[in-house]
């Protein structure tokens, strides 16, 4: 056993890159759920996201043209939720699961010529002076772009939700959608887009993966990340900043466990993944006592019947 | 009862229809664990087949059905199989072998091929590659040119296969550089690139400069590209896109003359059930080409450790070896013989840590 | 424009008529799909859905329907009980490992014992297994008021672990030369889940059948039926009615994963035999799917369960004829899930033309 091995600078920093999918997956989640939509289909929107940046930073060269389109790609798949869950009024937690179905197929569909193929390096930002800080300088500032847009959506989403207008209509929907409606916001037409936003960056997430954190294309490669995002959301208790400590405390326990064992630490493996779940059920008991959190509407379908 | 007889008439009736047409085509099933698009193991198989087509054209016919579960269904895609008139079915994942047994007694004219497995029957044969030895020259190449004398191992499971990789890769590298040291990440996963990019990452953060990996995708190989001054090997295909550097060498699973053989058989009516585990010499394991990045004298051990192992005058396994416990395994000049090798579930000595359990 | 205006009652014609459209709907979209990649759509149709019930080899594709239906359907009878009072357990698959695992080690710890008392003790342990699986959720439900779907989905990728983890341990073959899995339940005569292999008969499909007949009678003869549906469509009602909510939802998520459990158990020393690490294929979340394909009736689900069935015996066959990759029928699939899902709201719904300022 040789914990000195490990080095803390480095540690953190690729566990913020381990955590960069499930963050910014968690956030666009948070949102739709904030406004009352449970998708479960975010693993499907991910992998969708992942083919589809992939394939346009491949064929365009540009990773910047390739994180656009896996947004577009995201959203474009979150489309069909949207008219099954808010044109057609169908269930959303099926609705959910059938997206994930259909975006797994539909992702390796796309792939097909895309396998074993190396995408275009995606830049990192090399910020003068704070990346040449000792310790600091390359655990924080010597990353890639999307990572901090990652933070910087979290930044975003919670200014968004607690300060303006547009944040407490889209709370107000989550929590009643029948309040909502009576004081005449259109309440689809706000879930429309809080779950565009979630498929957009979901597809981001994807990306992430695709294009940065592997990076390659290969079938079913989300391996499941997408559902780790959804456990994010509510061990977050939806709120933002939570969202951001959380999948670093997620994406840190992939990366403690393996700096572990490399360095000599006999530990269960298998026991250390179940983690991250435990501790999201533990979360929930605990925050339980607050009912604030949750939106009251979550998961609920909408019909304005007058 | 019902079934197997009209499974067995059915049988008969196509086995009578093939032997009517016996100048016609040969048709072979291959049943895939993970998708075409795997990149690795199910990819190198598919390979196979297409050998097999390249080889005899229009006188096969070959059909394949991806990501089969091991389990139930796997037994229905053989028997879907075989019902439509396969000659011969290749069942390409370990998790099919019960499966297999169950199938090929159903249909006693239709032969079986069982990837890995150790269940053979009148006309189901087992075939398996000896990547140990490929795991041998890895080993005196990872030996040989680590400066950090850390080698990083990414495990999938902790089973006889990789198990006897680490063996035969620490025990060729140790030869060559007694300081050498093994780090090992159980990725509890044959399959998950983002994990096997954290498990690459982590190992070269602490301080390996050599990454070999029994998963099949091709993250760790970006990871150690994106860290530079690492060398890797490519598993399962030749994962030249990483050549010369990081990729300085791989074990190809090079599954197509054994197909073309198998085929061949069935064709020729020559066809019996053999338990094959093949290596180096019978070109079942391919050492992908040794890259600049190795120094010239290296490179030429490689190659004479290559060519040593598939001439048979050195076995990777050879005595005096111990267990990793100190306890005596094989004595001086003694070959581990292939029931050990099949069921290893023990490091030798001088690797450190524990299998999980 | 248009406008959608709840019915009343649920249509019956519509309930009858929309999975036959999607169906339809599905064929011809799918047909699109097998012909953008070069497929004959009408021989990739026919093959999916015309030749496992009636093709050349009908007699051994249609037991395969019950093999592979069977535990869809044993798991989304229970799931339908707490989907109609809005209890919603997600976390099926979890519950489906847990019976597998603990039935196949009841079954085990008996081996190579000769007796008739292993199967019914391994049914027992495969139903308390999943039953106490899903308790986890339902306690917590009940005692703080945590989201069970959540939770529920969570422990889901816990079971995965466990099931890795008893596959290269605890329940690992003394004989199977170190490779990771259990002993194979189908060589231990008094273990087996089968009553005839032949014709796809085993316990799991006979106990899929008495769940739809509990099922039934259950909603619509018995009180606590009554309750489940009240509960589910007038919460305040029901409230009034005296129903307990608690032992609603301990009842409900209880019920389902005890049959998920079972579903597991069945399987387990059935058609799948042993105990791998990748044992679990997806039954649990494709039976959400059904029991929503089915309406949540009984007699839906059953018909469901054969559908998806079909869908994934058929898709296998146009694989290995029809050299159709595996990923154009999950899309198949997605798209038959869409339909279905989409139509539903002509049954609870009429779509009226109507000039209106309001939206």
């Amino acid at each position: 056993m040789d914990l000195s091995a490990i080095n803390p600078v480095l540690l953190i920093a690729s566990l913020m890159v381990a955590a960069t999918p499930i963050l910014l997956a968690g956030i666009g989640e948070l949102v739709a759920e904030k406004s009352g939509v449970l998708n479960l289909g975010v693993e499907g929107m991910m992998i969708v996201g992942a083919i589809s940046g992939f394939a346009v930073a491949v064929e365009t060269g540009s990773p910047f043209l390739g994180f656009v389109a896996a947004a577009i790609g995201g959203a474009a798949l979150s489309l069909l939720f949207v008219l099954l869950t808010q044109v057609a009024l169908a269930n959303q937690v099926a609705s959910g699961l059938a997206l994930t179905l259909f975006g797994l197929g539909l992702s390796a569909l796309m792939g097909q010529n895309y396998v074993g193929i190396k995408p275009p390096p995606t830049g990192r930002l090399d910020i003068p002076l704070l990346g040449d800080i000792p310790v600091i300088g390359p655990m924080l500032f010597n990353h890639d772009i999307v990572l901090y847009l990652g933070i910087a959506l979290v930044a975003v989403v919670w200014a968004t939700l607690k300060f303006t207008r547009a944040g407490l209509i889209l709370r107000a929907v989550g929590e009643s959608h029948d309040a909502a409606h009576a004081l005449g916001y259109k309440v689809v037409r706000i879930r429309i887009l809080a779950i565009l936003f979630g498929g957009a960056c979901a597809g981001l997430g994807g990306a992430y993966i695709s294009l940065v954190r592997v990076p390659q294309w290969t079938e079913g490669m989300t391996a499941g990340v997408g559902w780790i995002a959804l456990a994010l959301v509510v061990f977050a208790s939806w709120k933002p900043w939570r969202v951001l400590l959380g999948a670093y405390l997620f994406g840190g326990i992939t990366v403690l466990q393996l700096n572990l064992q490399a360095a000599g630490v006999a530990i269960p493996v298998e026991y250390l993944a179940m983690s991250p779940y435990l501790i999201t059920i533990l979360v929930l008991v605990i925050l339980s006592k607050d009912k604030s959190n949750a939106p009251a509407s979550l998961g609920r379908t909408f019909h304005a019947s007058h | 009862m019902k079934l197997t007889t009209l499974l067995a008439s059915a049988a008969m009736v196509l086995g009578l229809a093939s032997g009517a047409m016996a100048q016609d085509k040969t048709k072979i099933g291959f049943v895939y664990v993970g998708p075409v698009g795997d990149g690795g193991w199910t990819y190198e198989h598919d390979k196979g087949r297409q050998a097999v087509v390249a080889e005899f054209g229009d006188k096969v016919e070959t059909t394949y059905v991806e990501s089969v579960p091991e389990g139930p269904d796997a037994e229905r895609v053989m028997t879907q199989m075989a019902l439509n008139g396969a000659d011969l079915i290749f069942a390409t994942s370990f998790g099919y072998m019960d499966q297999t047994i169950n199938v090929a007694k159903k249909f006693p004219n239709v032969k079986f091929e069982h990837a890995t497995g150790y269940k053979t029957a009148p006309n189901v044969s087992v075939y398996s590659a000896r990547f140990y030895e490929g795991r041998a020259v890895q080993g005196h190449i990872a030996g040989s040119m680590t400066k950090s004398n850390v080698v990083g191992y990414i495990g999938s499971y902790p089973i006889p296969e990789v198990i006897r990789g680490i063996n035969s890769a620490y025990i060729h590298a140790k030869k060559v550089n007694p300081d050498v040291q093994f780090k090992i990440v159980w990725a509890y996963t044959w399959f998950d690139p983002a994990k096997e990019a954290d498990a690459a990452k982590v190992l070269i953060e602490q301080g390996a400069d050599v990454i070999l990996q029994h998963t099949d995708s091709t993250a760790p190989q970006a990871a150690a590209k994106a860290a530079g001054n690492v060398i890797t090997f490519g598993q399962a295909s030749d994962m030249s896109e990483y050549a010369p550097s990081p990729r300085v060498s791989s074990i190809i699973d090079n599954w197509a003359p054994y197909y073309i053989a198998r085929t061949k058989a069935v064709m020729d009516g020559t066809w019996e059930t053999v338990n094959t585990w093949d290596g180096i010499a019978e070109g079942m394991v391919g050492i992908g080409e040794i890259t600049d990045a190795v120094p010239a004298e290296v490179k030429a051990e490689a190659l004479a450790l290559k060519e040593a192992i598939a001439s048979g005058e050195h076995h990777p396994f050879t005595g005096p070896l111990n267990k990793q416990d100190g306890s005596a395994w094989l004595a001086e000049g003694e070959t581990a013989d292939d029931g050990t090798l099949a069921g290893m579930n023990f490091y030798v000595e001088g690797i450190e840590g524990d299998i999980p359990q | 424009m248009i406008v959608l205006e709840k019915r009343p009652q649920p249509s019956r014609n519509w309930s009858i008529a929309t999975p036959l459209i999607a169906v339809l709907a599905t064929m011809f979209f799918g047909g699109v799909l097998f012909a953008v990649l070069g497929k004959n759509p009408v021989e990739a149709i026919r093959t999916i859905f015309w030749d496992p019930l009636f093709g050349e080899f009908a007699f051994y594709y249609r037991p395969q329907l019950l093999v592979k239906g069977a535990p869809l359907v044993l798991i989304a009878i229970g799931l339908s009980l707490g989907f109609r009072a809005g209890i919603w357990n997600i976390g099926a698959e979890g519950q489906y490992i847990m019976g597998a695992i603990v039935g196949a080690g009841v079954g085990l710890a008996f081996y190579p014992m000769d007796s008739i008392i292993v199967f019914p003790l391994m049914i027992l342990g495969g139903a308390v297994g999943g039953w106490a699986w899903a308790m986890i959720p339902a306690l917590l439900k009940v005692r703080f008021g945590t989201n069970e779907i959540l939770v529920s989905l969570m422990l889901v990728y816990v079971a995965e672990q466990m099931l890795a983890s008893m596959s290269l341990g605890l329940l690992k073959n003394p004989q199977g030369f170190g490779f990771p899995g259990s002993r194979n339940l189908n060589e231990y005569a008094s273990a087996t889940s089968w009553i005839n292999q032949d014709v796809g008969m085993h316990w799991g499909v006979v106990f899929a059948f008495i769940a739809v007949i509990f099922a039934y009678v259950l909603l619509n003869r018995h009180m606590l039926g009554f309750h489940i549906r009240l509960t589910g469509e007038a919460p305040r009602a029901a409230r009034f009615a005296g129903v307990k909510p608690a032992r609603l939802i301990l009842f409900c998520l209880g019920t389902s994963g005890a049959l998920a459990g079972l579903a597991g158990l069945f399987e387990v020393a059935g058609p799948a035999g042993q105990i791998t690490i990748d044992f679990n294929v997806g039954y649990g979340f494709t039976a959400i799917i059904v029991a929503f394909l089915g309406r949540l009736h009984p007699l839906g689900i059953l018909l469901a369960g054969g559908l998806m069935a079909l869908t994934y015996i058929g898709g296998e066959i146009a694989q290995s004829q029809l050299g159709l990759p595996a990923a154009a029928i999950q899309v198949f699939q997605g798209m038959l899930l869409f339909f279905l899902l989409a139509l539903d709201i002509l049954t609870n719904y009429r779509i009226r033309l109507r000039k209106s300022e309001v939206a």
